[in-house]
């Protein structure tokens, strides 16, 4: 057969939002590969304009009911910056808790529940838990303490409602948060065991020439501040940020597509970038364990991601205790502003990556303009060349199998597809 | 030929007289975050009892088995806003004997109906380059308004234990019991000092429905509504207070166009708002 070929899988599964993919091949050239994202545009950056700058955490954060801390602090820093207003480091330290808090939650949600069952020809993390009952247990466990923090510091667990710009409505009292620690304690040794699980599994021998972007500070592991940096060797503050990406639109997605400015090539971002542009700045327990189990620096293996991310867990948990240690209750809570016309951006690192936002405020304290990067988007092309990459690798006679490959690598990024639909079903087309 | 593993386990006798066979559960996403969903996921001491309760025979956030209708029980999560969504939720319909609305996009439109009040096409060209390359309908619109729906889940997002108590009755044929009286009433329980009256924050608390816990005020900010509104609700009487008490109309729409704008009370009140402002430049 020299016809077409297509390869559709019509739509993702263990993946956050609606898309599918769409792969055809003419006799054994690969044509065409397309992660086509059909997650309705909820249209957020237009609807912003006009509203109280104040609404705008509250509103972001229904971007993604699995990183709405992501959202409300990309959006809290960036209004900040317009504002002219500078945090205390009080709420600073209580931001980085509550960005521990969220990492734990989505991370041990896409590694136990989305991901890991992909290693295991499972369906499902339910389905994993008949094999690995301890380890998935294990898993909910750790997920749960993110949650509790969460609730504690946020008032729930999805749509926080504490966050506000300047700080927080309200700081909590040092008990709830001390009734955390010994819990948190217990996590911090099971969230090693389960990085030493994560590493144990069988990862195809499989690297890719990324660029890799995060950001990087200089005294702490990236979560709400940082320079924008890259694995090839670009080091820019944030507010050089479009300077050096772009957003650009094509026909099979109602998300944006994001690429290097000058010639639109793939970047990656995420825990893998994360780690690989700042591993010495993890924490202790957090370094150590990532030369005991092996991940190599740099790690170009996407596969690997899950490995990352369960390091990211270790850190998550050795800084929340930390922090919860020595947290004394503090005032103001959040620091006074006057609204002024300006405009002011911002990035932070949302579980999947870097989220950028900038706003534009009239002299009412009214958004005028808003623009939001969502890591997804970030990360769509890079998919589209892996999977380009990987396709001739794993194509064979079945067409399910072969589009259960695609769907695997697609999985290591943790997309998340209401969050970059301002993204996908595999269809694979054989000619 | 798709029985999974889940199937043959050994049933208990009352289970075998109750529950002649496991409910089948379907989830489906429409336009939304993923997080009332994702209540479900949360539900991390549950989640593995709920599983064998009932069958998730369709649940792709979660899981890679996809098995076809007829379903027992469809949880549905999101707003309609493209034409195809709207054909996908008759398709739905028809194959889900009992279809629960979860969240306040399924139930009221959701944030993303802030469009229903605006020049749907201006909105395109803000956010997309090439406006053409996408289809989608110029208003954002609840599960209800397109096909008939037996139980309303409220929140944004849903409570979870509310979501269980969904579950449990379905599981066992009941209705739901949800309460349906204000937040504000909540606040009286948890002993939290009214922040409108001592401190004149603006709170939906007394005309939203309650299912959060009431944490808004507790947390010293008013309720911004996003359960939408509760059963008889006097938003009239509310909103009247607020620009008595010299609160602008320019503050009080925003916060009645939130996560429930399209819900009827509230949308009924911005609307009479948006005229006063307009009658006062």
């Amino acid at each position: 057969m020299t016809g077409e070929r297509r390869i559709r899988v019509p739509a993702l599964s263990r993946v956050e939002g609606e898309g599918g993919l769409f792969v055809r091949i003419r006799g054994d050239r690969i044509d065409e590969v397309k992660l086509t994202i059909y997650e309705p545009p909820r249209l957020f950056e237009a609807f912003l304009r006009g509203r109280p700058l104040e609404d705008v955490p509250d509103i972001t954060a229904r971007i993604c009911g699995i990183c709405p801390v992501a959202y409300q602090m990309s959006s809290t820093h960036a209004l900040e910056a317009a504002l002219g207003v500078s945090i205390i480091p009080e709420i600073r330290t209580l931001r980085r808790l509550l960005y521990c808090g969220e990492w734990i939650e989505s991370h041990c949600l896409h590694i136990h529940l989305l991901h890991a069952p992909d290693f295991f020809g499972a369906d499902s993390g339910i389905e994993l838990a008949r094999r690995f009952p301890d380890e998935v247990a294990r898993g909910l466990r750790l997920k749960k303490l993110g949650n509790e923090l969460l609730e504690v510091l946020g008032g729930r667990a999805i749509h926080p409602i504490n966050v506000a710009v300047g700080g927080f409505y309200r700081v909590p009292r040092r008990e709830p948060l001390l009734r955390l620690l010994p819990e948190f304690e217990r996590g911090l040794e099971a969230a090693v065991e389960m990085t030493r699980w994560v590493a144990s599994f069988d990862f195809p021998d499989y690297t890719r020439p990324y660029e890799m972007v995060a950001l990087q500070h200089p005294d702490e592991y990236p979560m709400n501040e940082g320079d924008v940096a890259s694995t090839n060797g670009l080091r820019v503050p944030v507010a050089e940020y479009e300077r050096q990406f772009e957003e650009f639109q094509v026909p099979h997605s109602t998300a944006l597509h994001s690429g290097r400015v000058d010639d639109h090539r793939a970047y990656h971002v995420g825990p893998l970038a994360r780690v690989n542009l700042n591993r010495n700045r993890l924490s202790p327990t957090a370094r150590r364990l990532a030369d005991e189990v092996g991940l190599e620096h740099p790690c170009r293996n996407p596969f690997r991601a899950i490995v990352a991310r369960a390091l990211e867990v270790v850190h998550a948990f050795e800084e929340a205790i930390g922090i919860l240690r020595a947290y004394r209750p503090f005032t103001p809570s959040r620091v006074a502003y006057e609204p002024r016309a300006g405009g002011g951006c911002a990035a932070t690192e949302a579980p999947r990556g870097l989220l950028y936002h900038r706003y534009a405020l009239d002299d009412r304290g009214l958004v005028t303009f808003a623009k939001i990067v969502p890591p997804t988007s970030q990360n769509q092309r890079q998919m589209e060349e892996d999977l380009r990459d990987w396709l001739p690798l794993v194509l064979g006679p079945d067409d399910a199998e072969t589009a259960l490959q695609c769907e695997r690598l697609v999985r290591c990024y943790d997309p998340c597809i209401s969050c970059s639909t301002h993204f996908l079903t595999l269809t694979v087309a054989r000619e | 030929m798709s029985t999974t593993g889940g199937a043959q386990r050994s049933q208990s006798p009352r289970d075998a007289v109750a529950r002649p066979r496991k409910v089948r559960l379907a989830v489906f996403k429409f336009a939304s975050c993923d997080g009332c969903q994702l209540s479900l996921l949360d539900c991390e001491d549950e989640l593995l009892a709920v599983a064998e309760a009932v069958d998730i025979v369709y649940f792709l956030e979660a899981t890679s088995r996809v098995e076809s209708g007829p379903y027992d029980v469809g949880l549905v999560e999101g707003s309609i806003c493209t034409p195809e969504d709207a054909e996908r939720i008759r398709q739905v319909r028809r194959e889900c004997r009992y279809l629960v609305t979860i969240g306040a996009c399924a139930t009221a439109g959701g944030i993303q109906s802030l469009r229903n009040w605006a020049d749907h096409e201006e909105f395109l060209r803000c956010v997309y380059a090439r406006p053409e390359y996408i289809r989608t309908l110029a208003t954002s619109t609840p599960i209800a308004a397109h096909v008939p729906v037996d139980f309303e889940l409220r929140g944004c997002p849903i409570d979870r234990f509310q979501l269980l108590e969904v579950i449990r009755a379905l599981v066992w044929g009941l209705r739901p019991r949800t309460p349906r009286h204000s937040v504000c009433l909540d606040c009286k329980r948890r002993g939290t000092v009214c922040i409108e009256v001592a401190q004149g924050v603006p709170c939906l608390g007394p005309i939203t429905h309650a299912g959060c816990g009431a944490i808004c005020p507790a947390y010293g900010r008013g309720c911004y509504g996003c359960f939408g509104p509760a059963a008889q609700p006097n938003g009239e009487s509310l909103v009247s207070r607020f620009v008595s008490g010299g609160i602008s109309a320019e503050r009080l729409v925003p916060l009645l166009r939130n996560f429930n704008a399209a819900a009827d009370e509230f949308r009924c009140q911005s609307d009479r708002l948006q005229r006063l402002g307009e009658g006062e430049r």
